[in-house]
C-alpha cells in the first residue's frame, strides 16, 4: 500500500511538471506524442547506448591495469578513425580536443592504442566496434608468456627455462590486456546502435578536405569510474577502513570455486591424508578472459579442454563403476587459472595444509587437458616437464602415460578421425598449465595434452574472438535452438577425445558433447541444460555464450555451476530419494554418513509430453566445490610473489551516451544575453519603481492607487 | 562550460521577475505574503488540471496519435480556464481579506490598494508558472549535451527561456488587467484576458517553429503591457514626464506622507 501510494505521488508530481511545462511554455509539445511519461527534454538531448562492454581496472601486487573514466564521465567529440594515418587528426591537428575515438576492430592494435594512450590528454576515450565475424589475422591482447612469474619455471627451478626462454607460448600476444589506460575503453557491437553513432559522426563531425567541422558537434560520454587505485595492497587496506556505517568496498579479490569429483567416493569431511588412496588428477581450466569485462568466450583456451574432460568423465562412468581400478581419478576443474593460477595454487595450498580431501602424498600423477580445439588432421601433443623427468621414477611414470599414445590413436581411427598423437621434444618446458603449480610443490609425474607442439595454435588466445565461430561451431541457417542443440557439429566430432575405453555408444556420446558445446558457446539456456539443473540455478541461465571471466570471489560464476551440474549428471547416478531427503543430503532420514561421501542434487528433470510440470529426480555424485581464492588473501600477503594477488576494482554504474555539444560561442552568447537582460531589467525596474508615483497617478484616480 | 547556458537561461527567464521582486515587493512584507499566496493559488489550479489530465490519459487510447493530440489540446484549454478561475477566486478572496485588513488597521485607508494587489498576485502567478515551465529544462541544460541529436533546433534552451520570460510578464499584466476589469465590472476585458491566455498557450503548439510561437507571444505581451499600464493608471503624459525628468514640481504637488 505504501509503495503504491508513493508511486501515485511520484506520478502526480511528474504530471505537474509536464503540465506546467506544456501549458505555460509549451516547449517540447512535439515530443509529447511519442513520449508521455518520461523526461522528454533528456530524450531530445541524449541517446543512451544499450550494448556497451567496458574495460575495467584490475590490480595486482605491483600494478593496476585496465581503464577508467573520471567520476563524472569522460566527454569527447566523436571521431571515427578510418586508418592509422587518420590518427594525426586526433593527436595533433584536430581543433576540438578531447576526442572520443571510434575504432574498427582491425585498428585495435598495440601501436595505435599506445599512441592514443600517450595522446597527452587529447583522447577522452575509445569505443571499439567489434565485428560480427572473426578477423582473418590472429589477435591476442594477452601476454606473450602467460603467467610468467607464478608457474614452475623460475630462476631457481631452471634458469634456462624461466621467462619463456625456450618457447614463447603466445607469440601473437600484444599485451594490451595488461596495459593501464587513463581513459575509458568500451566495446560496441556492430549493429543499429553503432550505425546511429556513425551517422551522427558523418552528419556533424566529418572532416572534408581537412577543414574543421561546424558546430554543433556530435560527442560521446562514457562513464566507468573505478574506485580502486595503485595496487592490491593499497585497495585491500582501504577496504578495511570503515568511517561510515555501511563501508564502501574498493576492490574484491578475484576468485570462484574449483569443481572436483572422484571416481570413488572420498570422505570430504575428514581432511588431509587418506591411507591407501592413490589419485590421478585429471585437470582442466575453467576460465578465460579478454580485454573487455564481460566477453570471455574462451572457446579453445577453456571450453575445448573442460568439455573434453567432462566427456571423458562421462565415458568413463560405466568403466569405473564396473571395474575396480586400483587408482581413483580425481576430475578437477580449476577456476581463475588465467590470473596466475588462482584455483590450482589454492588446491595445492589446501593439500599442503591438510584442508583438502586428499593431500599431495595421495597424488600419484596429473593429467591435464589444455587447449584441444582440434581441427581435422591435426595432432595432439603430450607435454611433460623436462626438469622433473631427470628424476628416474617420475620419468618412468611419464613414459607409461606417453606409451598410451598408440591406444588413443586406435580409438581415434575407430571413430573415423585422423588425429595423430605425438610428444614434443624432451627439452621443451611445459606450456602454461595448472600442473605447473603441482610441480612447484613437488616433482609429480604428469602430462599436459595440448593441440600445439610449441607455440599456441590458438590465434585468438584470451581474446573475444576465441569463440564458437573459431571452433567451427556453426549451424545450417534456419535452425531452431532446439534443432541446433541436437545438431552434431564437426567440432564435437573432433573434440571428443577420451583417454581410455572404446566408444560405447558413439552417437549418444557425440550428442552430449555437442550439447555441452552448444551450452557453453551458444547459449546456456536450453532445454537440455534445464533438465540437469536444480531449480535455483535454472533461473540464472542466459541466452548468450557463457562468460568465462572468473569474476570476484563473492559470487559464483556461470561456468562454475554449469560444470558442477553437468559433472554431477554425467558421472553421478540417479537415486531413489525424496525431494526433501535429497535436499538434506541423505538417502532416507536414518542416513547420516553419506553426506560425507556424496553430494545430492535435486534436478528439475524434463516435463512429460502431455504435461507442463517437470518431474524432478535426485542425482547422487561425488561432485564438490572447493574454494578458488588465492591463498595470498587468506595469508594477507598482498605483495606475494608466489600466489596470485589479482583484485578487481569496484565501479560506479557504467553507462554511455551520445549527444550534440554546442559551440563555445553560442554558450557565451546565451550567458551574455542572460546577463544583459538581468542588468537591463534591474536598471529599468529601479528607475520606474522610483518614479512609480508619477507614472501611475492620473487625475482620475485617487492617490491611494499609487505604487 | 555548459554552466554558462544554465545561468544564461536562468537570467533570461527570471531576470525581469527577480528585478521586479527586489525593487517593488521584497521591501514590504504584506506584498511578499500576497505574492506567495498568488503562487499558491496557481499551484492549486495546476494540481486540479493535472489530476484531470492524469485520469484522462489513463482512460485514453495510448496508441492513437490523434486521440493523444486531442487530449493535449483539451488539457491546455482546461488548464487555462482553471488558472483564470483561480485568478478570479483569488480576486474574490483578496476583496474579502482587504475588508478585514481595513477593519484591523489603525489607519483609515487600506494598507494595500487593489491595484497593488493585482500586480503582486499576477507576479505570484507568473513566478510559479515560470518555475514549472522551465525548471526541468534548466536542469537538463547543465549536462554536457545540447538539444539536436534528433534534428531539433539547438536554440531550444534559449527559446524556452524567452518564452518563460514572456509567460511571467504576461501573467503579471493579465493580473493587473483582470483585477481592474473585475473592479469595474467590465466583463469583456475579463474575456479578453482569458482569450489571450488561451491564444498564447495554443501558440506553443507551433513548437518547434520557435519564431512562429515567440513573435506572436511577444506581440501579445507588448499589447497586454500597454493595456496593463493604462489600467494601472499610467498615461502617455505621465511617461513623458517621467522620462524627461520634469517631475520635480509634480512630485511636490502630489506629495503625500505615507
Amino acid at each position: 500500500m505504501d509503495l503504491l501510494s508513493n508511486k501515485w505521488i511520484i506520478n502526480l508530481l511528474v504530471c505537474c511538471f509536464y503540465l506546467g511545462k506544456w501549458f505555460s511554455s509549451g516547449a517540447g509539445c512535439r515530443h509529447t506524442l511519442t513520449c508521455v511519461r518520461c523526461n522528454s527534454v533528456e530524450k531530445k538531448i541524449y541517446v543512451h547506448l544499450n550494448y556497451k562492454i567496458p574495460c575495467v581496472r584490475l590490480l595486482n601486487a605491483t600494478h593496476q591495469i585496465g581503464c577508467q573514466s573520471s567520476l563524472s564521465g569522460n566527454v569527447g567529440v566523436l571521431h571515427v578513425l578510418e586508418s592509422e594515418e587518420n590518427l594525426d587528426w586526433v593527436l595533433r591537428s584536430g581543433p576540438n580536443p578531447p576526442y572520443m575515438v571510434i575504432l574498427e576492430y582491425r585498428l585495435f592494435t598495440r601501436s595505435i592504442m599506445m599512441k592514443l594512450k600517450n595522446g597527452s590528454g587529447r583522447v577522452a576515450g575509445v569505443a571499439v566496434v567489434a565485428p560480427n565475424t572473426n578477423p582473418a589475422a590472429g589477435f591476442s591482447p594477452h601476454n606473450t608468456c602467460p603467467n610468467e612469474n607464478t608457474g614452475v619455471y623460475t630462476e631457481k627451478y631452471d634458469p634456462t627455462m624461466a621467462h619463456c626462454n625456450v618457447t614463447v607460448w603466445n607469440p601473437l600476444g600484444n599485451g594490451l590486456s595488461y596495459e593501464e589506460f587513463d581513459f575509458p575503453i568500451f566495446s560496441l557491437k556492430d549493429d543499429n546502435e553503432t550505425q546511429v553513432i556513425r551517422q551522427c559522426y558523418y552528419d556533424h563531425n566529418h572532416v572534408v578536405n581537412g577543414s574543421a567541422p561546424q558546430y554543433p558537434l556530435c560527442a560521446m560520454q562514457l562513464y566507468s569510474h573505478m574506485s580502486a587505485v595503485t595496487d592490491t595492497a593499497t585497495c585491500m587496506r582501504r577496504n578495511d577502513i570503515n568511517f561510515s556505517l555501511n563501508p564502501d568496498m574498493v576492490c574484491d579479490p578475484l576468485g570462484d570455486f574449483n569443481v572436483w569429483a572422484s571416481t570413488r567416493p572420498i570422505n570430504n569431511t575428514a581432511k588431509g591424508h587418506k591411507n591407501g588412496e592413490s589419485v590421478v588428477i585429471a585437470a582442466a581450466r575453467l576460465d578465460s578472459r579478454s580485454f573487455f569485462f564481460d566477453i570471455a568466450p574462451g572457446a579453445e583456451s577453456g571450453v575445448s579442454g573442460f568439455v573434453t574432460l567432462l566427456a571423458a568423465a562421462h565415458a568413463l562412468r560405466n568403466v569405473t563403476q564396473e571395474a575396480h581400478l586400483n587408482r581413483t581419478i580425481l576430475y578437477t576443474f580449476f577456476q581463475g587459472e588465467t590470473f596466475d593460477y588462482i584455483g590450482s595454487s589454492r588446491m595445492v595450498y589446501d593439500m599442503e595444509k591438510n584442508q583438502f580431501a586428499v593431500d599431495l602424498d595421495n597424488v600419484h600423477s596429473v593429467l591435464e587437458i589444455g587447449q584441444v580445439g582440434l581441427r581435422p588432421n591435426s595432432t595432439l601433443w603430450f607435454h611433460s616437464d623436462p626438469v622433473s623427468r631427470r628424476n628416474n621414477s617420475v620419468n618412468e611414470e611419464v613414459c607409461v602415460e606417453n606409451s598410451r599414445k598408440l591406444e588413443i590413436k586406435t580409438i581415434f581411427s575407430a571413430t573415423g578421425l585422423n588425429v595423430s598423437v605425438e610428444e614434443p621434444g624432451f627439452s621443451q618446458p611445459l606450456p602454461p598449465s595448472s600442473f605447473q603449480r603441482f610441480l612447484r610443490a613437488r616433482p609429480i609425474p604428469g602430462v599436459v595434452i595440448e593441440d600445439h607442439k610449441s607455440a599456441f595454435t590458438n590465434r585468438f588466445y584470451e581474446s573475444m574472438y576465441d569463440n564458437g565461430e573459431y571452433l567451427n561451431i556453426s549451424y545450417p541457417p534456419n535452425m531452431t535452438p532446439e534443432e541446433q542443440l541436437e545438431h552434431i557439429t564437426d567440432t564435437a566430432r573432433v573434440s571428443k577425445v577420451s583417454k581410455a575405453g572404446p566408444p560405447l555408444s558413439t552417437f549418444y556420446f557425440f550428442l552430449s558433447v555437442t550439447q555441452m558445446l552448444y551450452s557453453f558457446l551458444v547459449q546456456s539456456n536450453n532445454s537440455w541444460i534445464q533438465q540437469l539443473m536444480t531449480s535455483d540455478y535454472a533461473n540464472h541461465l542466459t541466452d548468450r555464450p557463457a562468460n568465462l571471466y572468473v569474476g570476484v570471489a563473492v559470487q559464483q560464476s556461470e561456468p562454475t555451476y554449469l560444470v558442477q551440474h553437468l559433472l554431477a549428471n554425467l558421472t553421478g547416478s540417479t537415486v531413489n530419494a525424496t525431494q526433501d531427503n535429497c535436499k538434506n543430503q541423505r538417502m532416507d532420514p536414518d542416513d547420516k554418513d553419506s553426506k560425507h561421501l556424496y553430494y545430492y542434487f535435486w534436478v528439475q528433470g524434463a516435463a512429460p509430453p502431455n504435461s507442463t510440470e517437470r518431474q524432478g529426480f535426485c542425482v547422487r555424485s561425488t561432485v564438490r566445490l572447493s574454494k578458488a581464492l588465492s591463498p595470498a588473501f587468506d595469508l594477507h600477503q598482498y605483495t606475494s610473489t608466489d600466489y596470485s594477488t589479482w583484485t578487481e576494482s569496484r565501479w560506479k554504474p557504467i553507462t554511455g551516451r551520445i549527444f550534440l555539444v554546442a559551440s563555445h560561442d553560442l554558450e557565451m552568447l546565451t550567458l551574455g544575453v542572460g546577463i544583459g537582460i538581468l542588468l537591463t531589467s534591474l536598471l529599468l525596474t529601479y528607475f520606474f519603481s522610483s518614479k512609480a508615483e508619477i507614472l501611475f497617478s492620473s487625475g482620475r484616480e485617487p492617490a491611494t492607487a499609487t505604487y | 562550460m555548459t554552466a554558462s547556458v544554465f545561468f544564461g537561461c536562468t537570467f533570461i527567464a527570471f531576470g525581469p521577475a527577480i528585478a521586479l521582486f527586489l525593487f517593488t515587493i521584497a521591501r514590504e512584507p504584506l506584498r511578499v505574503i500576497f505574492l506567495i499566496a498568488g503562487a499558491f493559488f496557481w499551484l492549486v489550479s495546476l494540481l486540479l488540471s493535472s489530476l484531470v489530465w492524469f485520469i484522462s490519459v489513463q482512460i485514453s487510447n495510448k496508441d492513437s496519435e490523434a486521440q493523444q493530440k486531442g487530449l493535449l489540446i483539451f488539457g491546455v484549454v482546461l488548464s487555462v480556464l482553471l488558472q483564470e478561475t483561480f485568478r478570479f477566486a483569488y480576486y474574490k478572496l483578496l476583496k474579502k481579506a482587504n475588508e478585514g485588513l481595513l477593519a484591523l488597521s489603525q489607519e483609515e485607508t487600506m494598507p494595500i490598494s487593489i491595484r497593488q494587489l493585482a500586480y503582486v498576485s499576477g507576479l505570484g502567478f507568473g513566478f510559479m508558472s515560470g518555475a514549472f515551465s522551465v525548471v526541468n529544462i534548466l536542469a537538463d541544460s547543465v549536462g554536457p549535451g545540447t538539444v539536436g541529436i534528433h534534428g531539433d533546433s539547438q536554440h531550444y534552451f534559449l527559446s524556452s527561456a524567452f518564452m518563460t520570460m514572456a509567460i511571467i510578464l504576461l501573467h503579471m499584466f493579465w493580473g493587473v488587467v483582470f483585477f481592474d476589469a473585475c473592479e469595474k465590472q467590465r466583463w469583456w476585458a475579463v474575456a479578453a484576458v482569458v482569450i489571450s491566455h488561451l491564444v498564447v498557450s495554443c501558440l506553443t503548439f507551433q513548437n518547434p517553429e520557435y519564431v512562429a510561437s515567440l513573435v506572436p507571444t511577444y506581440v501579445i505581451l507588448f499589447l497586454m503591457g500597454v493595456w496593463a499600464f493604462y489600467s494601472a493608471g499610467g498615461s502617455l503624459r505621465n511617461l513623458k514626464l517621467c522620462l524627461t525628468c520634469k517631475d520635480k514640481d509634480f512630485l511636490l504637488a502630489n506629495h503625500r506622507p505615507r
